[in-house]
Formats: structure tokens, C-alpha cells, sequence
């Protein structure tokens, strides 16, 4: 490769980029583009509106082609963003692609600062300090690390199943892992989906059987990620599966056992109907289940809890011996190149907003709830009614309970406006009840939904736009007898009002899980303030993480709506896919050396490295680093004492060069 | 005491990871901040060699601010752990070479507090104000011109002694 410096002169090009409006507007380009081109070795500075576009980037080829550049400095971006992009052009000139040194002066300098002369001033120390490191850079190669072809999903609901579906599709062997004993998720809760109002079962089952019937998708349901070892591309998974005290390959789900259980009345709250129904010790998640197997248990079973039970389980499964109450928590690991993250969300605890009487009025039932009310197959058939039995005549749906509220949680769940008209019809449909939402905003900006709004209002849903203050059972006047009152101020109408109801309806919104802040530690991901897994960037890399082949999909990023969590999981496929029909990842080079001569052998980094990748030579008496494990830190470099390790595009010599670049005066 | 015009000028180690990501999140959320601090990038707040922080010291920086992700969130497991040490033993050092030890902050700063490298920024900023320049540059060209000055005045008297010296030995 020609590298435009076999007489050992340095010709740095440096370029600084308006960004349009976002950095021109804050910092003088072209006093910084002359301030550079001063310095020392700098053959070319130029400063021009969009360094990242087409002739922008040929700027740059042009100039190394007819001035003989040798080094490259973009001032712009967060390298972050486009380190690759110009790294990409200074190759595509025949140069060293790290010969190339970025500036951000747009994310840490002219967005940030309101200064015009202090924001110059700083942009123009950063952009020296670049070009004092640049000097100083060497070629290097990046390495090329193998993928294994299979794939981890971990999370089952229809994020999880649509993502395992597209990569089993594709060819690829999937490992798909559920904590709960069937796949499935939320979805499998709902009745019909909006704003078509089809049946979500009618859409999500056939997806759950083509998972389970699939051959390249091993399905662990019951089961949880416990450790994730080894390096990018080749991750290995441990996997705890539960037991479920049935042989999952030997259960047809014939339920005989479950109608020969001891407990002869089903006396447990049935958590897929969220409490609304009972089920057995020994149960099957929900008629659709997927596998078709059934569960025990342990805290239920009388046998596990007393040792006293007859049994009549393991009787009734007779021949097909699939019930094995001695069934032990088991490891397995699995060695895979891409893990999907597709946890999902928990639902807001009406609890935890007293004043809505949630669990103190039993009329007060939460949006889930009454989805599983309005559902055929749900605990009442699909009668909605209320708990003494009487179908209701009115009912109030709250929105935004625990959503867009400073003191529970403040982002927008996105779905419950949605989700919160579509139950609102619904229940119209049932019962014929008068039906009040009292909203902030509605907000309806999916495809379809404005629509189903409109239709709403149409149908003579009734919107009182205000946060409710609280749900009460104190009659004031007769009509409220026997009612539940929901006060409100009616922003629009700008007043107090009171209004009965015989049933309210809570919209809670979408949180992370409890145990969110494990599994990004788990998968070596980031959360969000809030909780939610925080993707590689925003607008670019919405289902990429900081680290390769570990991406995210569905509402364990954010809340969203079905469509949505879809096409990210379908995205994760698709990015899961690109890496492994590539076959590797490329990574930095910007590994960890040691310069055996000045070793002294004093063996203070081998302690250092998590990764374990120093080595030891007891007979040279050095130290020696393993590049393949070395995931470039450079806590080892920092620590030597004798300045024998060193990182490699972050030397000493270049550091140092940048310190000083950033302490000089403008 | 010092120019009316000094402002302070903070060298800033911020993790490739956490905390330079999070100066990313405060710029594409227009937060703003003290224009002082000068972001120089590393993958792990453990490359934080002792010697840059030095080095920025005596390159005239006012302040040093290292930033890492939070302990038990560190991309490379522990190495922000590793600076968490090594930054208590270089507060020792600084405090026994004179240098006010508020000079130099630490802080842990994950990707998705835009807003907390805005608050530390401010803060560090203005505290270093407070504490007024450290000038290193300068009470090293001072302490320089001393030194030329002793050796000067020792120059002098050397050669009155070997002028002396005839005479001594004669005697």
C-alpha cells in the first residue's frame, strides 16, 4: 500500500465541516481551518459544508491524490458516528485507514456551548490536538474474528418468536429461550389487536406452533440465561432450565393429569389470566400454549410441599411415564455468534397510585384485566362484568397511569391511547355500557390509528381530557349511590366534575423489568436512565448495542405497539444475519503489545487483565499478550511500570501529543 | 491575583464507552455546559495512565476530570475499578507535590446521563475557578529562572575560588 510518505515527511489534510447549520452556526470554520493550516505539516485545511457526503469525502481522495497527503484529520462529528465513514475514504485513497484522526466538535463543542468565541477557541485546541496525534500514528490492520452461525434469542414473546422465526427461516440455528413455561408473551393475552381489531390469537398462535414444529429452532421454555462467557462472536451460553417435573418430550398435553390432581377444585390464582381465574398445582399456561406440555408447581404441589400426596398425577399419565416429580434444575451451554435481547416490559403497578383505588375498589381493575375479561376463551367467556356479576352500565377508562407523570415514571408508554379505545369498543360491543376516557393527549400516530380515533368518536365514546385526581365510592348526591366517582378536571370545559361510573378501568403503562438492570449486566449491554436497553444510536443502530452481535428488539429498548416491536425484531434478524453470511467481525486494532526488550517481567499486569489474555514466559522471564483475547482497554498499558505495554491507537506517545495539543493557546 | 481574563482549563478522560457516549447524549440533547473542559477519549477510564493526568498538569491544564462507567457496569468488567485505585494514590501524590487535590474528579458517568457530564462539568468548572489558576507552565519557567539564577551565582563564586586557589595553594 502507498502510503505517501517514503521520504518520512508528514502532510496532514485536515478538513473541518459545517455540518449546515449545527456547527457553522456556533463556531467559526473557516478561523479554525486557517488556525490549523498554520501548524506545522499541515499541507491542506479546508473547511466545507458536509464533510460526510459524496464530494465531501472526494475532497478528501482529491487532496491525497494531488497534494500527497499522508495524514487525514476530519473536525465534525462524534466519531462515534462517523469514524468509519471517513476512515472508509481516506482507504478508498490508497492510504492507511488509520492514518486518519477524528474532532468532535459538533456533539462536545457547537452543540453544547453558547459561546461563539469560546466554542472556536475549543474547537480549534481539539483539532491541534488531533493533528499532534495524527503525526504520530502508525499503519495498522484491523483483525478479522470468526462468527459462529448460531443465534441466541432470548425472550419469547412475539419479538423474540418473529425474530427466531426470520433467522430459522434464513437457515440458521436458533436457540430460543423463555422464562416463563410457555412462549408467547403479552400478546397471548390480548383478545384483538388494534386498529384492526383482528384476533391476536389468530395471528400469534400459528407463529408459536411454526416455532416449536421448526427444525432449526431449539426452544427452552421455563428457562433463563445465567451466564454469557467467551468473546464477540462466539459467545458461550449457560442456560438454566427449571424443572418443570414433566418431560416436556413425553407430555402430549392431554390434561388427564390435571383433571386427576388431588386438589379437585382449582384454587391458585392462574397468573396468564392475572389472577382472575384459578387454576391446579399441575396446569397448562393457557390452551394454546406452546410446548404443549404441562407444569408443576413445586409451591402448590402437596407432594413438594407436604411429601404427603398420592399422586394420582403420575396415575393418571399412566404409560406415557411423562411426569418425573424428581426432575432437577439442569445447566446446559450453548456456543452462539448473535444473542437477540427480547425481554419485553412488566406492567405499571396500579398500587403504586393510591388514589385510584386499585385493590381498595374491586370494580377498579386494571387494562390487562379487563382484556382478559372481553377475551372468549378469558375466565368469563368474554362477559364483561363486574365482580358481584352485574354487567356494567358505565365505565371510565383512566389513561396514562403510571405514564407521563413525574412521580412514577415519564416516558409515554405509546400504546395504552390505543389499546385503552380499543378495549373502549370493545366493551361497547359486550355490554353496551356508556363509555368515558379521560386523557391527556391521545396520542394515535400509528398507521391506522388516527382513524380508529375518529371511529371512536364516532361511536360515541366520550373524551374528558384532564388527569384524574381520584377514584372515590363517597356519594355526594344520589346518582353517585353505589358508584365509583372519578374526579377530574375537565381542562377543555375548565371545570371540577364528578363523574359516576360502575367500572374503572386503569391504562397502566409499560416499565422495565425488575431484574432489567441483571440481564444488561448479563449481556454487557447499557439501560437507558430509565431502565430501558439503550441501543447502539438512536437513528442509525436502533437495534444494535455497544457490544457486536449483541442486539435488542421489541419493548425492552422502549414501549411500542406490535408493528413495531416486529420490525425491530425482524431488523435484529436481519443484522444477526448480515454478520454471520459475512462470517466475521472486524475489530479494532487497537490491542495491547508488549516490547519484550523493556519487559522487566515484574508480572504487575497479569492481576489486570479480565480477559486473561497476558501471558507469562517463566523462562524469558517476560510477559506476553494474546491478541485474540485482548479486548483493548489498556488497563495494562496504564500500569506497566516500565512502559513496555502498549495500545496500539492509543499510544503513549500519541496521548501525550493530545494533551498537548489540547492545553495550547488558540 | 491572576489575569481578569483566565479562564480554567480542564483536561478531560472520558471512557470510549460510558462517559464519552454520555458527552455525545449531552450534545444531541443541546444540553449546555461550560465551554473549559477539553474531551480527549479512551476506550477504558483504566488507560488513564497517572502520567497523563501529570502531564496535563504540568502542560498547564487547571483541572483533570477522568470519567468511566459506573462500577459493576465497566465494558471491560473492572477496569474502571483499576482507575478508582490508582486515582486514590495519585490524590496522595498530588496532595504532597502541593496541588489542591479538587484539581482532579472522578466520576462515573454512564451512556445514558447526558445530563449528569453537564451538572460535573459545571461543577468541576466552577470549582477550579475558585481555586484560581495552577500554572504549572509558569512557576516552572519561574522556578527555571531560579535555578539559571543559582547557577549563575554559583558559577561566580566557583571561579572567584579558582582565582582564589593560586593564592591558597601558595600559602
Amino acid at each position: 500500500m502507498k502510503d505517501n510518505c517514503s521520504n518520512g515527511e508528514v502532510r496532514v489534510g485536515f478538513y473541518v465541516c459545517h455540518c449546515g447549520h449545527n456547527i457553522a452556526g456556533m463556531i467559526d470554520c473557516p478561523a479554525v481551518a486557517h488556525y490549523i493550516g498554520r501548524l506545522p505539516g499541515v499541507a491542506v485545511s479546508r473547511d466545507y459544508k458536509y464533510m460526510c457526503s459524496d464530494p465531501g469525502q472526494e475532497l478528501i481522495k482529491q487532496d491525497i491524490r494531488e497534494h500527497h497527503l499522508n495524514r487525514v484529520v476530519v473536525a465534525s462529528c462524534s466519531p462515534l458516528l462517523h469514524e468509519h465513514t471517513f476512515r472508509h475514504a481516506v482507504e478508498a485513497a490508497g492510504l492507511n485507514p488509520f492514518y486518519f484522526q477524528m474532532v468532535n466538535i459538533r456533539e462536545h463543542s457547537s452543540w453544547v456551548h453558547t459561546d461563539r468565541v469560546a466554542a472556536t477557541d475549543k474547537a480549534m485546541a481539539l483539532s491541534r490536538a488531533a493533528v499532534n496525534r495524527v503525526r504520530l500514528h502508525r499503519p495498522l490492520e484491523t483483525t478479522r474474528v470468526p462468527i459462529h452461525p448460531d443465534v441466541l434469542v432470548v425472550g419469547g414473546g412475539i419479538s423474540g418468536i418473529h425474530a427466531a422465526l426470520t433467522l430459522a427461516n434464513g437457515g440458521k440455528k436458533v436457540f430460543l429461550v423463555e422464562r416463563d413455561p410457555s412462549i408467547g408473551g403479552h400478546m397471548a393475552k390480548f383478545d384483538k389487536t388494534f386498529p384492526t381489531l383482528d384476533c391476536a390469537a389468530c395471528i400469534l398462535t400459528p407463529k408459536m406452533s411454526a416455532v416449536r414444529s421448526h427444525e432449526n429452532i431449539t426452544l427452552w421454555t421455563y428457562s433463563e440465561v445465567v451466564k454469557v462467557e467467551g468473546y464477540v462472536g462466539n459467545y458461550v451460553v449457560t442456560v438454566k432450565r427449571k424443572p418443570r417435573y414433566v418431560n416436556e418430550a413425553l407430555c402430549i398435553g392431554c390434561q388427564e393429569c390435571i383433571n386427576a390432581c388431588i386438589f379437585k377444585e382449582a384454587k391458585f390464582p392462574d397468573e396468564f389470566n392475572v389472577g382472575l381465574s384459578k387454576r391446579k398445582p399441575v396446569y397448562i399456561p393457557f390452551p394454546q400454549a406452546v410446548p404443549q406440555a404441562v407444569v408443576i408447581d413445586p409451591a402448590r404441589c402437596l407432594h413438594f410441599k407436604t411429601g404427603k400426596c398420592k399422586q394420582t398425577c403420575i396415575e393418571a399419565c399412566g404409560d406415557r411415564h411423562a411426569i418425573d416429580l424428581t426432575q432437577k434444575e439442569e445447566l446446559v451451554q450453548v456456543k452462539v455468534g448473535n444473542i437477540i435481547v427480547a425481554t419485553g416490559f412488566r406492567l405499571f403497578d396500579a398500587k403504586r397510585i393510591p388514589q385510584y383505588g386499585y385493590g381498595l375498589y374491586p370494580n377498579v381493575v386494571t387494562s390487562i384485566e379487563l382484556e382478559r375479561l372481553v377475551t372468549s376463551s378469558g375466565p368469563t367467556g368474554g362477559h364483561v362484568a363486574l365482580r358481584d356479576g352485574r354487567t356494567p352500565q358505565s365505565v371510565a377508562f383512566v389513561l396514562c397511569v403510571g405514564s407521563r407523570d413525574f412521580k412514577t415514571n415519564r416516558w409515554c408508554s405509546r400504546t395504552c391511547c390505543m389499546h385503552s379505545m380499543k378495549l373502549a369498543q370493545l366493551v361497547r360491543e359486550h355490554t353496551g355500557a356508556d363509555v368515558t376516557v379521560f386523557y391527556l393527549d391521545i396520542r394515535a400516530p400509528g398507521k391506522g390509528c388516527e382513524e380508529f380515533y375518529d371511529k371512536s368518536l364516532k361511536d360515541g365514546i366520550q373524551f374528558v381530557r384532564g388527569r384524574v385526581a381520584e377514584v372515590t365510592d363517597w356519594a355526594v348526591t344520589p346518582e353517585e349511590e353505589g358508584k365509583l366517582v372519578v374526579r377530574v378536571e375537565d381542562t377543555l370545559a375548565g371545570l371540577v366534575r364528578r363523574i359516576p361510573v360502575d367500572m374503572i378501568v386503569l391504562a397502566v403503562g409499560m416499565e422495565p423489568h425488575a431484574d432489567a438492570q441483571d440481564v444488561r449486566r448479563l449481556f454487557n449491554m447499557s439501560c437507558g436512565t430509565e431502565g430501558w436497553f439503550l441501543e447502539k444510536h438512536p437513528k442509525m443502530a436502533p437495534v444494535a448495542t455497544f457490544t457486536d452481535g449483541v442486539f435488542i428488539a421489541g419493548c425492552c429498548q422502549g414501549p411500542k405497539d406490535i408493528p413495531d416491536s416486529i420490525a425491530q425484531a425482524g431488523a435484529a434478524a436481519a443484522e444477526a444475519m448480515a454478520l454471520i453470511d459475512r462470517g466475521y467481525i472486524e475489530q479494532e486494532p487497537n490491542t495491547a503489545y508488549i516490547v519484550e526488550a523493556d519487559c522487566s517481567g515484574c508480572k504487575s499486569c497479569l492481576a489486570l487483565c479480565p480477559y486473561t489474555a497476558i501471558a507469562f514466559d517463566e523462562t524469558k522471564g517476560k510477559a506476553s499478550i494474546n491478541a485474540a483475547l485482548c479486548k483493548g482497554c489498556g488497563t495494562c498499558v496504564a500500569a506497566c511500570p516500565s512502559g513496555s505495554i502498549r495500545q496500539r491507537l492509543f499510544e503513549d506517545d500519541e496521548i501525550f501529543s493530545e494533551i498537548e495539543g489540547v492545553l495550547a493557546h488558540a | 491575583m491572576h489575569d481578569a481574563d483566565w479562564q480554567p482549563r480542564i483536561v478531560a478522560f472520558f471512557c470510549n464507552w460510558c462517559t464519552y457516549t454520555a458527552a455525545d447524549l449531552a450534545g444531541v440533547s443541546r444540553m449546555k455546559y461550560a465551554p473549559n473542559v477539553r474531551i480527549i477519549r479512551l476506550m477504558c477510564s483504566g488507560r488513564a495512565d497517572p502520567q497523563f493526568i501529570l502531564a496535563a498538569f504540568s502542560g498547564g491544564a487547571d483541572g483533570v476530570l477522568i470519567g468511566g462507567c459506573h462500577v459493576g457496569d465497566c465494558h471491560y468488567a473492572e477496569g474502571n475499578l483499576k482507575t478508582l485505585r490508582r486515582f486514590q494514590l495519585l490524590k496522595r501524590v498530588l496532595r504532597d507535590l502541593g496541588i489542591d487535590e479538587r484539581r482532579l474528579r472522578l466520576e462515573w458517568i454512564s451512556a445514558a446521563e447526558g445530563d449528569k457530564v453537564r451538572t460535573v462539568v459545571n461543577e468541576m468548572t466552577e470549582e477550579v475557578r475558585s481555586l484560581g489558576p495552577l500554572g504549572l507552565p509558569r512557576r516552572f519557567a519561574e522556578w527555571d529562572g531560579e535555578m539559571t539564577h543559582l547557577e549563575g551565582l554559583a558559577q561566580t563564586a566557583e571561579s572567584q575560588v579558582e582565582e582564589a586557589k593560586p593564592e591558597a595553594a601558595h600559602a
